[in-house]
């Protein structure tokens, strides 16, 4: 019987499921069932049905995908980086990590919650205005360090980027202006200094 | 070499000797490679999720992976019954799917089914082949996804122009998957962990799961609980793992399990998992399950950690491997005073059967027990007859038993025993199986006839799906609903026209006389049609959702509340 998968090749990844386990573990136990947001980071095969096995990870539960980015990896070939945030209680979440690292296709999946990754997203608003209402439109703009990226007679497009509590902030304070639309990427994030993502 | 043909190659470089399925359009081209092997034994069923089980059961026999092959469509959806149960119960099995075209995909194409996605949450892993040389590698790696780590069934869905086509590639020397890995040794840390526990505990209890079955850990078990004096419990998938009948065996636990593996359960101040799971059948109500005892988790699987209950210590490894560590590490227990108690609980609470009325099952599987001096291997079906054969079939031999215990399907017995009995066809295979789950399959004595299989078939009619009806009475206040199975065939005429012996089980009297000509009829299969007694009821009980000390032993003489647990 094959006990143990050859060391030669099967990758750079190679014995990390317990690390992550008991790093998953830590963060879980204790917590219980006390609802909490996560963000979870993966590195995944670039394959068909990826995106449909980690999605079923959370929709058996009941869970959702709050937000979601995906884009190819640097460096390893054949590979996407995902960043996913959920909501859940702990104990929970702490098993949905487990289950996405289970995956054949999922490289890592790293719980980037409690560390102090790097987060951004991105995020266009679409503000209807006088043109009387511009010039403050475009000072809060300014003070979130906005660029202005479409202008017409009746609307001013601006993009943001920040953390997710910034496009919140920015979002209450356009909101007393004709806000139209908003498109926001969702969070990705990144590991800081040698640690993994 | 066209891409068919490496698809049996791949199978016959496993020492796989049979596949199981039905063929279809969008197969032929694997098909016809097959008239080519010259090692595969092709079984043809009458039902695709026949085929599913068939190489489940083979492979729960053997130790091999099962292999399916069926066409698109539906005869790639009636895998998925089969899919399942492999799944929960982690058993290798690789299935073949055809599929249609590769530029038809997506188009509603004549049996079209996207069974790359229906199968997707019922499989450990899956493939949709697009390119022809493509096949090998992924023909190798599925056999050792299905094969390694926590086993389980990966389906490989291939359109019929990819299997056409011929194919170039050669196959892989290893495999590269960077998401795969299995770790097969514990941390040497929290293994002196758990050594310490072990040596600070009074009344130990080992907990023997499928995954000791899986891993070939029976004689590590046998030979750890010997030296360290501690009793062994085993699920229902873990019959065999350690023999029942030995002096420091509890048998069964959980839910239909024995009076003092249950009190044991209760009264332990240590429990180690060795291939468990902490199923809801084992532990009942989770807050008061062992809540003072220590609980050490030994799992091939690192997602089991926590995701029932919290162990105080967990041992990602290989349950072989774990245990032969573990054995160095600790001397004989003081367990004298415990193993007493746990002979006080062994005479004072028995599992019995009432010797009145008609014909019971418990009976039947009694002595069939010791007709076949405990040797035979037994599927079951999922219902009464499971836990009663579970209880009265004590099993001593590692792959002996075959039971869908995570899925609890029915309609698995019959099927499952037809292919343990082609990966060993010089022994006696016995299908226990109920008068409901066996009319799910039972298409399959065409099978079981057209091979000459001396596979026997006990079908055990109380014309009740007899587990809902005892739920139905003892919670439900016996407002009976949905369960009486009215019409049931005369299973040996049945039997008489597939040309298949068979023989009618009436009287507790006969039981012997029958069984035993049963047993001794290997020309083909035999089947006995047993007339049981109509309304009796498992116990000892463990109500779902109820605690484990909350057990039933014998039947209720008050009302009880409905369950909470989940099924």
């Amino acid at each position: 019987m094959e006990r143990q998968q050859e060391p030669a090749g099967s990758g750079p990844e190679n014995g990390r499921s317990t690390e992550v386990a008991d790093a998953a573990y830590r963060r879980g136990v204790g917590l219980g069932g006390e609802v909490r947001k996560t963000t979870i980071g993966l590195l995944v095969n670039d394959r068909p049905g990826v995106l449909m096995r980690i999605s079923q990870v959370f929709s058996r539960r009941g869970y959702n995908i709050e937000s979601l980015v995906v884009s190819p990896a640097h460096v390893i070939p054949a590979t996407s980086r995902m960043t996913i945030t959920c909501s859940g209680p702990a104990d929970v979440l702490h098993q949905i990590i487990l289950q996405l690292d289970k995956l054949v296709d999922v490289i890592h999946a790293h719980d980037h919650t409690d560390d102090a990754a790097v987060t951004r997203e991105l995020a266009l608003f679409k503000v209807a205005c006088t043109i009387a209402q511009r010039g403050e439109v475009l000072q809060i703009t300014e003070v979130f360090r906005g660029k202005t990226v479409d202008i017409s007679d009746e609307t001013i497009t601006v993009e943001v980027t920040g953390t997710t509590e910034k496009m919140d902030a920015l979002e209450k304070m356009l909101a007393r202006f004709d806000l139209r639309e908003m498109v926001r990427t969702g969070k990705v994030v990144m590991a800081r200094g040698t640690d993994v993502t | 070499m066209r891409g068919a043909d490496a698809v049996i190659q791949a199978v016959e470089r496993q020492g796989v000797d049979f596949i199981f399925g039905h063929p279809g359009g969008a197969a032929m081209p694997i098909f016809d490679a097959l008239v080519d092997s010259e090692h595969i034994r092709f079984v043809l069923t009458r039902h695709e999720q026949g085929a599913t089980h068939m190489a489940d059961g083979y492979a729960r026999a053997t130790g091999k992976p099962g292999v399916v092959l069926v066409t698109s469509g539906p005869g790639a959806t009636n895998t998925v019954t089969g899919l399942l149960t492999a799944q929960m119960d982690s058993v290798p099995m690789v299935v073949l799917t055809g599929q249609t075209i590769s530029p038809m995909l997506g188009k509603d194409a004549f049996q079209e089914a996207d069974v790359f996605g229906i199968s997707m949450p019922v499989v450990k892993h899956s493939y949709l082949v697009k390119a022809v040389d493509d096949i090998p590698r992924v023909m190798h790696e599925a056999f050792h996804i299905a094969t390694t780590g926590r086993k389980g069934p990966v389906l490989v869905d291939l359109p019929k122009d990819v299997t056409s086509a011929e194919c170039g590639a050669d196959f892989p020397e290893r495999v590269y998957l960077p998401g795969y890995s299995v770790r097969s040794k514990a941390d040497p840390d929290r293994l002196q962990e758990a050594a310490g526990f072990l040596r600070r505990s009074r009344r130990p209890l080992l907990y023997l799961g499928g995954g000791a079955i899986a891993a070939g850990a029976h004689e590590a078990a046998k030979a750890f609980a010997e030296k360290t004096r501690m009793p062994v419990t085993n699920t229902l998938l873990g019959k065999g793992a350690f023999p029942e009948q030995h002096e420091l065996s509890v048998g069964m636990l959980g839910m239909h399990g024995t009076a003092y593996a249950n009190k044991a359960v209760v009264g332990c101040d240590l429990i180690m998992s060795v291939g468990g799971r902490w199923d809801d059948r084992i532990t009942g109500k989770l807050d008061e399950f062992c809540p003072d005892a220590v609980k050490i988790h030994v799992d091939i699987d690192p997602a089991e950690y926590g995701k029932v209950v919290m162990p105080d210590v967990f041992l990602q490894g290989d349950a072989l491997e774990v245990l032969e560590e573990l054995i160095n590490m600790v001397g004989p227990l003081d367990t004298a005073d415990w193993l007493g108690q746990i002979d006080e609980w062994k005479v004072k609470y028995p599992l019995k059967y009432g010797k009145k009325g008609g014909l019971k099952m418990q009976a039947v599987f009694d002595r069939l027990y010791h007709l076949t001096a405990g040797r035979a291997v037994v599927s079951t079906d999922v219902g009464q007859h499971q836990m009663w054969a579970a209880q009265f079939y004590r099993t001593a031999h590692h792959r002996q038993w075959l039971s869908s215990g995570g899925a609890g399907t029915m309609g698995y017995g019959f099927p499952a025993a037809v292919g343990a009995q082609f990966g060993r066809p010089d022994e006696t295979v016995v299908a226990i199986v109920g008068d409901g789950g066996f009319q799910m399959t039972m298409c399959e004595l065409a099978t079981a006839a057209v091979h000459d299989l001396p596979v026997k078939v006990l079908i055990m009619d109380n014309a009740y799906l007899g587990m809902v009806r005892q739920w139905q009475n003892l919670f439900f206040d016996n407002r009976l609903s949905g369960v009486d199975l009215e019409g049931n065939p005369d299973f040996v005429k049945l039997a008489a026209s597939y040309g298949i012996e068979a023989w009618h089980l009436r009287r507790t009297a006969d039981i012997d006389k029958i069984l035993t000509r049963m047993l001794k009829h290997d020309s083909g299969p035999a089947v006995v049609h047993c007339h049981c007694e109509k309304e009796d009821n498992v116990f000892p009980m463990i109500p779902a959702g109820a605690a484990v000390h909350e057990m039933l032993i014998e039947p209720p003489r008050r009302k009880l509340a409905k369950p909470t647990g989940s099924t």
